[in-house]
Parts: structure tokens; C-alpha cells; sequence
């Protein structure tokens, strides 16, 4: 086991990528998904192989670069997550009618519980609404595997494949061997078909028929085929299980003897379902357990309900996670097994997620609940979600509706003849991927309301990832910056400025001016720019300002609580606030927060108290 | 170290917040499974937690095929935050162990055998600012340490030195983080104290 590495889930997608030919892999980050892209471009840069790899503006545009590749016959991927895909839904649907050249792969993360998402959806429902085939792994290893596995049924069937991983696939860690890479030659040829590629509605319908034969040829593809676990083992009752719940299964299964007596298959296609092995279980047993998340996508196409016992028939729970004390408690339901399973670790509690300390848009929030202590705050999705422990942020939907909520409550208050300050925030890479149109439509619709771009230069909440304002890609290379004032200007708004928020008062002060702008001559911008402070890739560090607190602190916690920075700590036995030293970036903010300026600025090297 | 027989299957839960450096820890100690030859699996939180709330790692060493560690199996429990022990605690089975990271006994409770530094405090005294997870480490790993664990301070030096080209200065500090902890952890362990 010498050659073997540790690879996370993500970094071994990575590795079958660039070990299978992949030659165009694009990606917008997302958790559980965004080491993939970045793992590609650490993988060609290691290997040399011949790679367009690029962080796209959005899941929509990543898609139709990476999907368009594949036309012109090379093999592509596109990575993102879940809620990703429905950015990126729209390409896909159509992208399964016209079908590739070259493999294509598209990755979409599911997050069932979900840990880092807005929603527990199952990107497999998707794939069935696409009629394009999923496969589903269960490890890093087997999601390796799967890449070549999907290129190779994707340039079979010429269609695309969706790779489904799920978190704890993505971010499990694992022993792999070590990247084996044979560079092979790129070969790129486009021909001109416009009834494929440009086809009108009377070829989609061919196009449709197509499809329809291709899944049922596709049903009995043999390299993608169910696998039994446990040969030889016959019972009335068995057992499907497929992802990171087959992983669970055979565990648990070995460790209770179950493994000896209850027939376990694992499903690695879970769409379409393959029809012979369909027909052979119902002919076989009398019930089926399906273990899967996060919907019952194998369970519909078993269509028994007499004998399955799954998502849909109410035996497994519908929502959240099926962690393995799950998985225990429904095998031993199932096998008919008396006696206590453990019950599952309640995780909840525990510190609650927090802005860094030094976190510019701490200062950001702080500002505008000072600047419009009444508003209404529309956010948005990024670490700045976590404005919300401010109270500086009432709604979050998803990517960019910041901006158009910001409009919707302005037209909803209008329409009541209500005036009221509305504050929407957005971060820098948000703004490019969605926030851009529901700009354009602020502007011509007049809706009142100030936006704050949060440009800290980087995708901070996914790993800081580049931002097209940034000038340099996913490999480090220089790209042409795009200026988010021009952008903004560009879009028709009249106020646009830029400042930084940690000079607190000046900050302050232009969100008032940028409010009285809005009420009466329509939608302003304020562009709140500062480096994210754990950007190890910033060009410029931040000047230090270290503060210190005097004996004057009351023990008031109004630092503590309306300003909310980790490295302010209240001490329960002395009744007053701390510096933590070991986490202070020495931002210097707090001093203009203390209502009795009892934080002040550190004035001498050395001696810092705590 | 050498006194102890190193299992070879193990199931531990390393557990903490954001910024305390538990991804680092947990693929640390998966790189030296495989430097030991055995298979290993784990599981990292990612996301929005990593910024400063509860951030849990799995790591199963010895060939198991699901990455999560089911209530009441884990050997063994790396406890960062202290205020994290009682939610973890679960995890624990009956004989489990747990290393903490604590300014003060508040967080010792009936049950598993514990042993407690205040890394935190010794990461400030010699200015290693992100050294709270291996000074945790090394005192896990100091002679006379009585919880067995798949490899020995040796095997994480030599792991760590073979990052040394790549990640010069952070491989630095952290082997001096490691040292510091096996430098508490030896004198604690040899006055045999307990909270």
C-alpha cells in the first residue's frame, strides 16, 4: 500500500478526470463540490496534461463551455453543487436531447441533511426529469472509478452522464492509488449539423424518440449493472442499497452477521434503474429494502409497493441524512431483529458559526444596522450569511436574490404607500453569478433600495476561489479582471461608490448619503471593499491595529453581542471583556464600537494586555 | 510509545471549531495510517461550520468501508474545543478514552478516562499562534501516555518531514507544536495527575 495517497472524494473525481482525458473541466464552488475544480487544475499542473480548466462565472455558463467541448468530440466535465444544477437546468435539459461527442460528465454534490445547502434536493430527480443515466458512488475510491465508467457510457450512448456524489463522499477521505496519467492526444472536430446541434422543435421531437431508446439500451448496459455484495445468500427478503448508504450497509451488515443471511446488492446506476435486474428482484422476493438518498429514485422505478419498503412506502424517512445509526435501526426493523439500536449523536448545539475575527463584513453589517437601524435587509448566499447573527440580514433565498428581493419589498411596501429603508447585501463572486440581472431590472423599474456589494476579491465561503474581478484563473493564470463599478455603472445605476467598511465612521456615513439617494431618485450602490482576512492569496495585508481594553470597560457585552467579533470575549469571573490574542487579527474596528471607549488603540510595540 | 502495542483498527473522533485546524489534523493522521500501511477512511465537515462553529472530523483506520463513525463505537475522542465534549460524547463507547484541550477541569465529567492540556495556553506562551491541534497531539503521544493509539510521535515527525519541501514553514511550526505537547505531556504524565 506504499503507492496509495490520501485523496478525499473530491480530489479522487479530480484524479479520474485527468487520468481519463478529460480535456475542458469547468466549475462555479460550491460545498460539498468545489475542491473538484481546484484539485483538476493541482492534478494538470502535476501532471502536464493538455487542459482547459476554468472557473465560470456561474453553473449555466460553466455548463454549456464544458458541454459544448464535448460536441467537438473531446471528453468534458462540469462540476458544481446541487442547487447548482438548477442554474445550470436549463442547458442540461436540452444538452440530453443533442446528445455529445466526446464524454461528458456533469457533477452535481448533493448535501442530504443538509450541512452546507439551502435544500436536501436529489440531483438523480434531475437526471430522471433530463432522462440522462446517474451514477451514484459510494466512496472516493468508487467515484474514481465511476469518472471513467461515465465517460465511457457517455461516448457510448452519446449522451451526457451525471456523476452523484454525495458530502460524505466528497469530503471523506481515503487510501487511492496514486495518479497514473499517459497524456493522449487532442483531436477537435466539429461537424456542421444544424439539424443535431441547432435543432427546431420538430428535430426535438426526434431528438426526444432518440433519447427514450437510448435509456432503454442504456437499462441494460452491463459495466454499470447492480453488484452483489454478498453471492450465495438467499432469504424472501433483500436488500438495495446505493452511495454512501451501501458503504453503511456493509459495515453494518458485516458487524451484526447480517451479511450471512440477508441477500445485499448495491446499485451503482441508480437512473435507469437496469430493467432485467428490476424484473429478476420483484420475481425473487417477497420484500426490498431500499436504502438511498435522498428521494426514491429506485424505489419509482421498482413500482411494487406491496413488496418495497423505502421512501415511498413510509418505511425510511423522506428528509435528511441517512446516517449509519439509521441505516442500523431500519436493517434490524427490516430483518426483523429485536433489541436497541444506538440512537443516533444529536450534533446539534455546540458554537455556532461566527464571521472570522477581522471579517470585513462584520463591519459591513455593523454599518448598516447603524446607517438603518429600521430597514429591511435582504442577503444573499456566502460566509455573509452569517450577517444574520448581526441581525443584519432578514432573507436569504438563493444566488442573487438579494437584489430582486431588495425589489420585491420595495414594489410590495410601495403598493401599500409604505416608505422604508431597505439594505440589500451581496457578495462580489454572488453578484457576478446572479446578481447582475435582477440589477438591470431594479433600474428599470426604479426600485428604492441600496445594494451593498461585500467585494472582499474572493469566493471566501467555498475555499477563495478567484472572482472574474480578480485577473488570475484557476491555475494561477492571468485573466483579464472585470471591473465591478463599470459592471454597476453599465447596469444604469446613478449612485455607485466604493469605500472600505472598516473605516467605521466614513463607512456610516455613506450609507445614510446612499439612502437618502435611493428614496428619492431610485436603486444606489455602495461597493464595501476590503481583503477576506483568511485569503492567503491577498495581495495586500490589512495595516495592524492592535486595541487593547481599558479598566474603563463596563461589562456592558454590547461589544460582545451587537458587534459579535469571536476575539472579544467576555470574561463571566471578572466581568469584563478580553482580547483573545491567539485568534485578533488587529483590525482596530471595535475601537469605534465600545459605547465608553474602553477599547482603544494598542500605542506601543510589545506588552499587549489581554 | 514503545511500552503499547499500536492497534491497527481504531475509530476516532477529532473534534473542535473552525480555525482550530482539524482538517490538518485529520489528514495528518490519515497520512500516517497509510505511512503504517493501513487503510484508513475519514470524514471532514467543509462549509459554513469551518467559519468558527463546530467542526467534526471521523477517522476509521483499518479497513472499514463507511466513513462515519456510528454512536458508541469510537475508540478514542481528540477533543480541541472542550465545549464540544458533551455533544461528541456519544460517539464514545463504553472503555473510550478522550485527550482535551482545556484551560481548567470545568469540562470533566463521570465516565471515559480523560487526560487534559491547556494547548491553547502553551500556543500563546511560545508564539505558535496555529499550534493547538498538534501541542494536543504530542501530549496524546507522550511516553506514558496510557491511551493507545495506531502510531507513534515518530511516525507523525517523519510524516510531517516529508512535507517539508512543500509546506516549509507551516511542517516548521508544526513539528514545534508537536514537541511542545510531548514536552508537557511527558512531565504530566510522570506525575500521574488526573482533573
Amino acid at each position: 500500500m506504499s503507492s496509495n495517497i490520501l485523496m478525499l472524494g473530491n480530489e479522487a473525481i479530480a484524479a479520474g478526470l485527468v487520468e481519463n482525458g478529460c480535456a475542458v473541466a469547468t466549475s462555479y464552488p460550491g460545498t460539498p463540490a468545489s475542491e473538484i475544480l481546484s484539485s483538476v487544475a493541482a492534478w494538470q499542473k502535476a501532471t502536464g496534461a493538455t487542459m482547459h480548466v476554468e472557473w465560470g462565472v456561474n453553473e449555466k455558463v460553466s455548463l454549456e463551455i464544458a458541454y459544448t467541448a464535448a460536441i467537438t468530440g473531446l471528453r468534458s466535465a462540469v462540476a458544481m453543487k446541487q442547487v447548482g444544477l438548477n442554474v445550470a437546468s436549463d442547458p442540461f435539459m436540452s444538452a440530453a436531447y443533442q446528445g455529445v461527442k466526446g464524454g461528458f460528465i456533469v457533477i452535481s454534490a448533493d448535501d442530504p441533511g443538509p450541512h452546507s445547502s439551502q435544500t436536501e434536493q436529489d440531483s438523480r430527480m434531475l437526471a430522471m426529469l433530463a432522462k440522462v443515466p446517474v451514477l451514484d458512488p459510494d466512496s472516493p475510491a468508487q467515484a474514481r472509478e465511476m469518472v471513467g465508467l461515465g465517460f465511457e457510457l457517455s461516448e457510448k450512448f452519446e449522451i451526457p452522464v451525471l456523476l452523484r456524489p454525495t458530502t460524505r463522499v466528497c469530503h471523506a477521505g481515503q487510501n487511492v492509488p496514486a495518479v497514473e496519467f499517459s497524456p493522449s492526444p487532442i483531436s477537435v472536430d466539429f461537424t456542421k449539423e444544424p439539424s443535431r446541434w441547432a435543432s427546431t422543435p420538430k428535430f426535438r421531437l426526434q431528438q426526444h424518440l432518440q433519447l427514450v431508446a437510448k435509456l432503454e439500451q442504456i437499462a441494460v448496459h452491463p459495466a454499470t449493472a447492480p453488484k452483489r455484495i454478498n453471492p450465495g445468500v438467499t432469504a424472501p427478503k433483500a436488500v438495495l442499497a446505493c452511495g454512501v448508504a451501501a458503504a453503511h450497509a456493509r459495515e453494518i451488515m458485516t458487524d451484526s452477521g447480517l451479511i450471512d443471511t440477508l441477500p445485499l446488492y448495491q446499485v451503482l446506476q441508480p437512473f435507469p434503474l437496469h430493467s432485467e435486474f428490476r424484473d429478476r428482484l420483484l420475481a425473487s422476493y417477497d420484500q426490498i429494502l431500499i436504502l438511498e438518498e435522498t428521494s426514491g429514485v429506485i424505489e419509482m422505478q421498482l413500482a411494487d409497493r406491496q413488496r418495497t419498503r423505502g421512501k415511498l412506502t413510509g418505511f425510511v424517512a423522506e428528509a435528511g441524512e441517512l446516517i449509519p445509526e439509521t441505516v442500523e435501526r431500519l436493517l434490524k426493523d427490516f430483518a426483523g431483529i429485536t433489541g436497541d439500536a444506538a440512537a443516533p449523536v444529536d450534533t446539534a448545539g455546540g458554537r455556532k458559526p461566527t464571521l472570522c475575527p477581522g471579517c470585513p463584513h462584520r463591519t459591513s453589517f455593523y454599518a448598516i444596522k447603524k446607517a438603518a437601524p429600521h430597514g429591511i435587509y435582504p442577503s444573499d448566499i456566502g460566509c455573509y450569511t452569517l450577517g444574520l447573527n448581526l441581525g443584519a440580514v432578514d432573507s436569504v433565498l438563493c444566488m442573487g436574490a438579494a437584489v430582486s428581493q431588495a425589489a420585491g419589498f420595495y414594489q410590495a411596501f410601495r403598493l401599500a404607500g409604505k416608505e422604508t429603508d431597505i439594505v440589500a447585501t451581496i457578495g462580489d463572486s454572488t453578484f457576478f453569478h446572479a446578481g447582475i440581472p435582477p440589477l438591470i431590472d431594479a433600474v428599470t423599474q426604479n426600485a428604492r433600495f441600496v445594494l451593498v456589494i461585500l467585494d472582499n476579491s474572493t469566493t471566501a465561503m467555498t475555499g477563495n476561489q478567484p472572482t472574474p474581478a480578480l485577473g488570475s484563473g484557476a491555475m494561477g493564470e492571468p485573466t483579464v479582471a472585470v471591473d465591478i463599478e463599470g459592471l454597476v455603472n453599465a447596469c444604469g445605476i446613478r449612485f455607485c461608490q466604493v469605500a472600505d467598511p472598516t473605516e467605521l465612521p466614513d463607512f456610516i456615513a455613506l450609507l445614510q448619503k446612499a439612502l437618502a439617494f435611493s428614496h428619492s431618485n431610485g436603486p444606489a450602490v455602495v461597493i464595501a471593499r476590503h481583503p477576506c482576512v483568511i485569503d492567503r492569496r491577498r495581495k495586500v495585508a490589512p495595516p495592524r491595529r492592535p486595541v487593547t481594553i481599558t479598566p474603563d470597560c463596563t461589562g456592558c457585552r454590547y461589544c460582545v453581542t451587537s458587534f459579535e467579533c469571536p476575539a472579544l470575549i467576555f470574561d463571566e469571573q471578572q466581568k469584563r471583556v478580553h482580547i483573545d490574542r491567539l485568534t485578533c487579527q488587529d483590525c482596530g474596528v471595535c475601537v469605534h464600537v465600545c459605547p465608553v471607549g474602553a477599547i482603544i488603540e494598542q500605542q506601543t510595540e510589545g506588552g499587549l494586555q489581554p | 510509545m514503545s511500552d503499547r502495542e499500536a492497534p491497527v483498527r481504531q475509530q476516532l473522533i477529532i473534534s473542535g471549531v473552525g480555525g482550530q485546524g482539524i482538517l490538518f489534523l485529520t489528514r495528518l493522521l490519515a497520512e500516517t495510517a497509510i505511512h503504517r500501511g493501513l487503510a484508513v477512511i475519514s470524514s471532514e465537515t467543509h462549509g459554513m461550520a469551518q467559519r468558527g462553529g463546530v467542526v467534526v472530523s471521523h477517522l476509521k483506520v483499518g479497513g472499514f468501508p463507511s466513513p462515519l463513525v456510528r454512536a458508541g463505537t469510537a475508540d478514542g475522542m481528540l477533543v480541541l474545543n472542550a465545549g464540544n465534549f458533551r455533544l461528541q460524547r456519544p460517539f464514545l463507547k463504553a472503555d473510550g478514552w478522550a485527550a482535551m484541550n482545556a484551560p481548567d477541569c470545568a469540562e470533566q465529567v463521570e465516565g471515559p478516562a480523560m487526560h487534559r492540556i491547556d494547548a491553547d495556553a502553551i500556543a500563546r506562551e511560545s508564539g505558535l499562534r496555529q499550534g493547538t491541534n498538534l501541542i494536543l497531539l504530542g501530549f496524546l503521544l507522550a511516553p506514558g501516555s496510557p491511551f493507545p493509539f495506531f502510531c507513534t510521535a515518530g511516525d507523525i515527525r517523519q510524516v510531517l518531514e516529508s512535507k517539508q519541501a512543500t509546506r516549509g514553514n507551516l511542517v516548521t511550526q508544526s513539528l514545534r507544536a508537536l514537541e511542545a505537547g510531548l514536552e508537557y505531556g511527558t512531565t504530566y504524565y510522570l506525575e500521574a495527575p488526573g482533573c
